[in-house]
């Protein structure tokens, strides 16, 4: 009788890449519909585009690489990076952009390091930050929460601005932007902001109509979705608390610190938390396993890290928010801090 | 501490970093109870089957064995026996796939049933609580117990554990899926397993024991608890289903919070870990006097009719197994010995089972679902949250595949037990434990390779030196030569001869022989003491050598000194100038410590004979004065008393060949040999030599041949032409037999080589004993060349560090051959001689070795028989023998003070 060998262990949990990276792209549809219902439908023509166009570069490469597509594909990895993106970028964006976005972040960011498990960097962040500083002005043109536009854009128009930059009408994205006081919006990181930098203090400043009590209008909304779909997968175990508690935490501390320090200039905690894309980096981008640190204990550090680095580029730097400056550079530290918290071995060092 | 008691007693269990939770399975198995199967066809009982040396045999083939009858008997360490499963007879004794991994041939004896199962002679204990330790040792021992988990530790070794023991633990956890076999065990025989923890407890004397038992087994815990109820020093304690909370380790963390040391045995935490089923085996062993010859084995997997326990005989094949429980193999059909996270596939289920086999698992695909393909890792750490040893698999298996072995070893690999758990866990279905699996043996083939290589680089260092030293000497030896020859050579002869006949007043012949062999005695009971306390000799010595120095370069001042002696001889005047050129070479040889006394050995009695004689002499303490760790063997000196000139001359030809075999490992030398020996004028003799050579160098060149060292004692040598042949063929054979011996220890290639080659041109000697007067003069002549050769040998073989087991079997056959070249006659006794030297010598290597076998034990013992044959030979001996044999005794107190140089 041929028998077959194998290497032990014999049993496997059932657990797969692809079923971890399709539970994190569901995790993040709590926070989709949130974007969805305060921001238009544009977000998931870019959600389209974005699937399509990593699906399409994604095998492209594997096909260049000699290597089998599918099971590259498959994994869903490619996928996530998509959506990410997709979720990081203005929802009525021209479709190019998404486009660049895509490719950096599979083919240069992802693939060109060898691919999945080789990337240094967060690939969607990476792009995110690519398209930041080579197009800054389609990626701040975001829309205010629908209630606060002129008018309304219905589904065809954003289609036709995502892909001829102009309304059926013959309006651009920056006339479409005007709010209903007629000036242009801005997001509410860049609002407050810019509010201080004319000497107004974030009272003043959060009197707008872009405000609600805590937080951007509707932006408080999308950080609870995300909110909402990291604690699902702290809940499934697909991340660990770390990263995201360490993170928040870390946070939510400086910016209480710099509240108690000048409360006229700082928009306390829960405006940090709650606004731009604290809930989605947290939960979302700096928990990417490839490019965060891997030990338990490192990864409090590199959360703690991402925290401090975006509170200091929020108040301090010329970006009105940080997610992705600061998870790259805290990228190139996890090797240093992976190397440096080895979990004490079994029957190393102190024991009673 | 007593904290730690208490807690223990409250029924604390500790918990350990990390673990899954792979589906039970043992509901598959666990409800019948444990069934006894028909005797098989045949029986296949590995003679290995445990952590340690091989039983020795003690069954041949053909012979009818008793149920329980012993087939092996401890030798070595760690060596435990084994049993006849069942009464039969022994159809053959061969390799046979093991129950291992690589499923490597393991010499296994194969028995045919004879059906009536009859037991030999059982010897129960009558009273077991009485026994002492080292009975209930022994008793464990001679049952073949070795541990049943898993590993396959011998008990008897654990139990005569000399630390004390404060927590004996009994594994009853069986944390591996599938498997029942101690859960079942103890269910119906918890009563003898209790038995066998109290006879641990009887054994040990633990302040506790405690059984840990997983929660999933309810009725073997109510089972224990009851059975151990009489004994408050028997903790059951209920750990919760975690794998792999059976691991040693972890069910250590788990029941005393204690960790074993990294790299340490839990012993050294004063615990030890026995598993259910080597008590219930030590308990058989003691109370009813069975030897370990069956043990339960969970028969399982979704391909199995009747999934089940079975009380099988070692040595039963997993078919028999199989098939007697029913089995529908699936096509890619695993069978798994031992369970589903940490057993290994079968080749092919014609293995027998052996002492540590606890599981068959024939699974089908749905259940144990096939690896799927391997993908890239994303470090998402489910491994590091799995690993119950706090290791980081993520980091890991990215350093094995980039062979990144020191950073492998920074982060630990050594401390993965491989218990299977992150792969387990893994997305992207990495074989995680198997990349550890491979890397650990290519950091252990590279931690062999570069000790091996350092000492490589040691040696070179040392042969660079040395011929630099060589180099510098002969450059010296031109510078001088020209003042060697300002002297008046005839004078010199005079005043050599003057200083014999000086000596021989002062001595008379008697007292320097009854001298010589006084001096040889002490020195080989010194040496048997294997650290020769010889210092006060040496000084001694080094007096005397000072003195002679100092007298010798008098002598060279003195030159013109008037002529007392009669010049009467021209040879001798030759053998003088001989003498003082090696003098000189020696003197150069030993930087400050020189050997001038050699000038005294160097008085040529007025004989050629004697002049050859003390060119030995002279050849051999240059030797001695070169060679500098190695502990010579002090026997040479008595034996070197040669029975008359020519066979001095002989005795100084076998010396010369010996130190040449030992040239031989670096077959450069050969050919300069062979040119120098060709000037002896027996054709004869020369021819054999050559072919003996000849044959020789082939010999050591065949590299894969086995043959047995037994072969060598076959000579008996009746006239010199077939003594040569015979001498060349066992030479032959006794270096194929040391090449063979020498495949199972490489490191140690070159001595093996030296030694060989070393017993055989001894006997070579034998050929050249035609040759008569001035052919020894030739001889000797040689001798010093070669005894030159030698000394450089020597130094070479002082940086082999380990002498190894391989020598002390070339060795054997020396014994044998010695024995029978003890012939009466005195050229016999000669070569007799040269032979018992250069078995002294080796001796003393043997010496060195501590962990000697019973090997040195033969060599050891042979010694004594030859000294004793010479010695009367040796007083029957003329005055002149005499002399030259306190010349020999000289050198050899030369050496030895040089080796007490050494030492101090």
């Amino acid at each position: 009788m041929k028998l077959t060998m194998a290497s032990s262990p014999h049993n496997h949990s059932h657990k797969s890449l692809t079923r971890l990276m399709l539970t994190v792209i569901a995790a993040c549809i709590p926070g989709l519909i949130a974007q969805v219902f305060f921001f238009g439908t544009g977000v998931l023509i870019q959600l389209v585009l974005a699937l399509v166009a990593v699906s399409a570069f994604e095998a492209a490469i594997m096909l260049m690489r000699k290597r089998p597509v599918w099971p590259a594909l498959s994994d869903g990895s490619a996928w996530l990076t998509g959506v990410l993106l997709a979720l990081s970028i203005p929802p009525l964006a021209p479709w190019w952009v998404i486009i660049i976005g895509c490719l950096f972040a599979i083919v240069i960011v992802k693939q060109l390091y060898g691919g999945l498990g080789f990337n240094l960097f967060n690939p969607a962040m990476a792009a995110y930050v690519l398209l930041l500083v080579s197009f800054p002005v389609q990626m701040t043109a975001w829309l205010p929460v629908s209630d606060l536009i002129n008018t309304p854009i219905g589904f065809v128009d954003q289609l036709r601005l995502i892909f001829t930059d102009f309304t059926a009408s013959g309006f651009s994205l920056d006339q479409m932007r005007t709010g209903v006081d007629g000036l242009t919006m801005a997001t509410p990181l860049d609002t407050v902001k810019t509010d201080i930098a004319h000497g107004l203090t974030v009272t003043e400043s959060m009197q707008k109509p872009l405000f609600n009590e805590w937080a951007g209008l509707g932006w408080m909304w999308v950080n609870l979705g995300f909110l909402a779909g990291g604690l699902y997968l702290l809940k499934t175990k697909i991340i660990n608390w770390h990263i995201p508690v360490s993170f928040i935490v870390s946070l939510a501390i400086c910016s209480a610190i710099g509240y108690i320090a000048a409360p006229g200039t700082e928009p306390g905690t829960l405006f940090h938390l709650l606004s731009g894309a604290t809930m989605i980096g947290a939960f979302f981008i700096a928990t990417d396993p490839v490019s965060a640190a891997t030990t338990n204990k490192g990864r409090l550090i590199y959360g703690a890290l991402i925290g401090l680095l975006v509170y200091l580029i929020r108040t301090f730097g010329g970006f009105p928010d940080a997610i992705a400056f600061s998870v790259l550079l805290i990228n190139i530290a996890v090797p240093l801090i992976d190397y440096y918290t080895q979990p004490r071995t079994y029957g190393h060092g102190a024991v009673k | 501490m007593e904290k730690l008691l208490e807690q223990i007693k409250k029924g604390t269990v500790w918990a350990f970093p990390g673990g899954v939770h792979p589906p039970q399975q043992k509901t598959l198995s666990n409800s019948a109870q444990i069934a006894r199967l028909p005797l098989p066809d045949k029986l296949v009982v590995p003679l290995k089957q445990h952590i340690g040396a091989n039983g020795k045999l003690i069954v041949e083939k053909g012979q009818h064995v008793l149920k329980g009858q012993p087939l092996t008997a401890p030798a070595a360490n760690w060596s435990v026996p084994v049993h006849a499963p069942t009464s039969g007879t022994i159809t053959d004794i061969a390799p046979m796939p093991s129950a291992h991994p690589s499923a490597l041939p393991e010499l296994s004896i194969i028995i045919e049933p004879d059906g009536n199962d009859e037991w030999c002679n059982l010897n129960p204990a009558i009273n077991p609580a009485k026994l002492s330790h080292d009975e209930l040792v022994d008793i464990i021992h001679q049952a073949g117990i070795s541990g049943m988990g898993g590993a396959g530790f011998p008990t008897y070794v654990k139990a005569d554990i000399k630390q004390p023991i404060e927590f004996l633990i009994v594994n009853a956890v069986e944390c591996e899926p599938y498997i029942t076999a101690d859960d079942v065990l103890m269910r119906e025989h918890a009563k003898q397993v209790v038995q066998g923890i109290e006879l641990m407890q009887q054994i040990l004397n633990p302040t506790l024991c405690i059984v840990g038992i997983e929660d999933n087994k309810p009725e073997a815990i109510a089972a224990m608890t009851q059975a151990a109820e009489h004994n408050a020093n028997i903790v059951i304690q209920t750990v919760p289903t975690v794998y792999p909370s059976g691991g040693e380790k972890q069910l250590i963390k788990l029941l005393t919070n204690r960790e074993v040391p990294s790299s340490g045995i839990p012993a050294d935490i004063g615990i030890l870990v026995h598993n259910t089923g080597t008590l219930f085996a030590v308990q058989q062993a003691v109370y009813e006097g069975k030897p370990l010859i069956e043990r339960v084995i969970t028969v399982t997997g979704n391909t199995i009719h009747k999934p089940g326990n079975v009380w099988a005989l070692l040595g039963t094949e997993i078919k028999h197994l199989l098939d007697c429980q029913g089995f529908s193999p699936v096509p890619q059909q695993r069978v798994v010995m031992g369970g589903p996270m940490m057993g290994f596939t079968l080749p092919t289920v014609r293995i027998g089972v052996v002492k540590t086999t606890n599981c068959i698992l024939a699974p089908d695909h749905k259940e144990l679902a096939e690896p799927g393909p391997e993908k890239a890792c994303i470090r998402c750490s489910a491994c590091a949250d799995a690993c119950p040893a706090s290791l980081l698999p993520q980091q890991l298996q990215w350093f094995a595949k980039s062979k990144e072995y020191d950073k492998l070893q920074e982060h630990n690999l050594f401390d993965c037990i491989e218990c299977g758990a992150c792969a387990y866990v893994c997305p992207s279905e990495i074989p995680l434990v198997q990349y550890y699996r491979v890397a650990k043996v290519e950091i252990k083939e590279q931690q062999a390779e570069k000790i091996k290589a350092d000492r490589a680089k040691e040696r070179f260092d040392a042969r660079k030196e040395r011929l630099e030293r060589e180099q510098e000497e002969r450059q010296n030896r031109h510078k001088r030569k020209p003042a060697a020859k300002s002297d008046d050579e005839k004078q010199k002869v005079a005043d050599a001869l003057a200083r014999v006949k000086n000596k021989s007043d002062n001595g008379g012949e008697k007292s320097a022989v009854a001298a010589a062999i006084a001096r040889a005695k002490a020195k080989k009971q010194q040496g048997e003491e294997l650290e020769p306390d010889n210092t006060e000799v040496a000084k001694e010595r080094a007096l005397r050598k000072e003195q002679a120095r100092k007298y010798k370069e008098q002598k060279s001042q003195t030159d013109d000194s008037g002529d007392t002696a009669p010049v009467d001889d021209k040879k001798s005047a030759v053998a003088a100038a001989i003498a003082r050129a090696k003098a000189k070479k020696a003197a150069q040889a030993q930087g400050d410590q020189t050997n001038t006394d050699d000038a005294n050995t160097a008085a040529p009695v007025d004989d050629k004979k004697a002049a050859v004689a003390a060119a030995i002499a002279r050849a051999k303490a240059k030797k001695a004065a070169q060679a500098q760790n190695e502990q010579v063997n002090t026997d040479d000196a008595d034996t070197a008393a040669p029975a008359d000139d020519k066979k001095a001359a002989v005795a100084a030809i076998a010396r010369a060949k010996a130190k040449k075999a030992a040239q031989a490992q670096d077959e450069q030398v050969n050919t300069d040999d062979a040119d120098t020996a060709a000037p002896v004028d027996d054709k004869k003799a020369a021819v054999a030599a050559a072919i003996a050579r000849a044959k020789a160098k082939k010999a050591a060149k065949a590299q894969d041949e086995q043959t047995n060292t037994d072969d060598a004692d076959t000579t008996a040598p009746v006239d010199d032409k077939k003594a040569a042949v015979a001498a060349a063929i066992a030479r032959a054979k006794a270096k194929k037999a040391a090449k063979a011996a020498e495949q199972t220890d490489q490191p140690n290639e070159p001595s093996i080589n030296e030694k060989s080659t070393d017993n055989v041109k001894s006997e070579e000697s034998q050929t050249d004993s035609p040759a008569d007067n001035k052919k020894a003069a030739v001889a000797a002549a040689i001798a010093r060349a070669k005894a030159k050769k030698a000394a450089k040998e020597a130094q070479q073989t002082e940086q082999s560090i380990e002498p190894n087991i391989d020598e002390s079997q070339a060795d054997n056959v020396k014994p044998e051959e010695s024995q029978t070249d003890s012939v009466t006659d005195n050229k016999k006794a000669a070569v007799a001689d040269a032979i018992t030297r250069a078995k002294a010598k080796k001796a003393a290597k043997e010496a060195q070795q501590t962990q000697s076998n019973e090997d040195t034990e033969q060599v050891t013992a042979a010694e004594p028989e030859t000294p004793s044959e010479t010695s009367p030979e040796q007083t029957a001996a003329q005055k002149k023998k005499a002399a030259v044999a306190a010349a020999i005794a000289r050198a050899k107190a030369k050496k030895l003070q040089k080796e007490g140089n050494d030492q101090s």
